[in-house]
């Protein structure tokens, strides 16, 4: 049975390992972009203009309300359909091009991990100890330096167990790329299951590999909290 | 077609759709409902090479994407067909329907009996050594004392839970449910009109609203004895008559 996920002409090892690159590749990608949208999210919410603030409010909230595969086919065909009106628009002859679905897979993923990253980054930012903040003022400095020496510090100690969360769902949603044509794991396996017609196998398989990942994610994030607590006295 | 035209033309198909998602949605979370209160006693009370399976499950569950797990049983269970033809169960794996509404309960069933089981770990010993001095059984202990104690502990996370079923059951559609996304799919394919996706938005908003509010409806009614209207802190009532 081994020979199945052999490496090269024979098994299907190598085609498989290809989809695992895209797969890390995409969630490696998403991550800073989710983190930006995040960082937006969390200080729009938490700024002194309304309008700002419910702005902020609104895309947490709906964004976290809908299916992250409604999210990206609005995105892929939306973004597409915008892509072939402006291409129209430039060249009434062009030929009607797709948007890639790479690129909607990051946008997709980003947005959602960016509303659910606001959440937890304006959690975090709340359970700063405002006398620091105030600490900081009196000695005259600047509200930039406030945030990039006393918050931003801090901020990751309070914000990484959330944000740890956030990763492994997003390694996971990454599957859904699968259904927009995106070679991944998920469809590299199906490339491999219409061949073997061996779909347990091979699904169990791709099962096996995302469990390893998001388990050897939890150990990462572990010893990544117990670095960022290092300086803290654990009261028990 | 403008925005509200695909509205009039599909309303039937979307309503369709919607019914579909909240019977999936419905159907998960509550066959998930009734087996995790049992698992969640075993991860509390069983030994722990008991628990091993059990842990097992629910690493694995959490570690895969849901879509994943909907593939293994709905195409994975092809490979099964000669012995499950056998069983008599392969009318049942043949639908698409089923398949995901196992995939949804089988998920569901983990992540609710580890919230269930933070509950129950929750639930102050103290009561249950009252309820111990005053001579109930094990039995009674688990039904009057630590389950009504542990589900209103859960409650809001339980809610979220069913929140997340209720999107993760867009994922019907990839395998031909004809829910909201998968009816959504289908009218933008015949259409090519964006605005179908919104009107798919705002129905998941709104079944999400109403669920949140439902929700709190019950959370409300379930601790109804500690913010009684009117009186500051009813638990505090028999203490304060026992005094006197």
């Amino acid at each position: 049975m081994f020979e199945l996920f052999a490496y090269g002409d024979a098994g299907w090892g190598d085609e498989i390992l290809r989809g695992l690159a895209i797969t890390v590749q995409l969630a490696i990608v998403t991550l800073p972009v989710g983190l930006f949208l995040g960082f937006l999210a969390a200080f729009a919410s938490l700024s002194g203009l309304r309008p700002l603030r419910a702005l902020g409010f609104g895309y947490t909230t709906i964004m976290r309300g809908l299916p992250e595969i409604l999210t990206l086919f609005v995105v892929y065909n939306g973004a597409g359909l915008l892509l072939n009106k402006g291409l129209r628009w430039w060249n009434p002859d062009a030929p009607p091009s797709d948007f890639s679905p790479f690129a909607a897979g990051v946008i997709a993923l980003g947005m959602v991990f960016g509303a659910f990253a606001g959440e937890v980054l304006r959690g975090a930012f709340q359970s700063l100890d405002k006398g620091q903040v105030e600490a900081g003022r009196a000695i005259g400095m600047t509200d930039r330096q406030i945030f990039r020496r006393i918050q931003l510090p801090q901020l990751w100690r309070f914000a990484l167990p959330g944000l740890g969360n956030l990763w492994i769902n997003m390694l996971k949603d990454t599957a859904l790329v699968s259904v927009i044509a995106l070679d991944d794991l998920m469809r590299m396996t199906k490339v491999a299951v219409g061949v073997t017609k061996q779909p347990f196998t091979f699904y169990l398989l791709a099962c096996l590999i995302y469990w390893a990942m998001c388990v050897l994610s939890e150990v990462v994030l572990a010893q990544m909290e117990r670095r960022a607590n290092r300086g803290i006295r654990r009261a028990v | 077609m403008n925005p509200i035209e695909i509205l009039f033309e599909y309303w039937p198909r979307l309503l369709d759709g919607a019914l579909m998602t909240l019977k999936l949605t419905f159907l998960g979370a509550l066959i998930a409902g009734l087996v995790s209160p049992g698992l969640a006693l075993i991860r509390v009370q069983a030994a722990p090479m008991a628990q091993a399976p059990l842990r097992l499950y629910v690493s694995f569950i959490r570690g895969t994407p849901i879509l994943a797990q909907l593939f293994l049983i709905f195409y994975g269970s092809g490979q099964f067909r000669p012995a499950l033809e056998e069983w008599g169960l392969w009318t049942f794996f043949r639908d698409p329907f089923n398949c995901a509404l196992l995939a949804f309960a089988l998920n569901s069933t983990a992540y609710q009996t580890e919230i269930l089981r933070g509950g129950i770990m929750s639930v102050p010993q103290r009561e249950i050594e009252a309820a111990k001095a005053i001579g109930m059984s094990r039995s009674k202990i688990l039904r009057r004392v630590v389950f009504p104690h542990a589900y209103r502990i859960a409650w809001p996370a339980l809610g979220n839970e069913v929140i997340l079923l209720m999107k993760a059951s867009a994922l019907a559609s990839v395998v031909t449910v004809f829910d909201v996304m998968g009816r959504t799919r289908q009218i933008f394919s015949r259409t090519f009109d964006f605005s179908v996706y919104l009107w798919a938005a705002l129905i998941y908003l709104c079944i999400t609203a109403a669920f949140v509010l439902l929700w709190r409806q019950a959370e409300r009614r379930l601790s109804r004895h500690i913010h009684a209207p009117g009186t500051p802190r009813a638990s505090a009532q028999p203490f304060k008559e026992s005094q006197a």
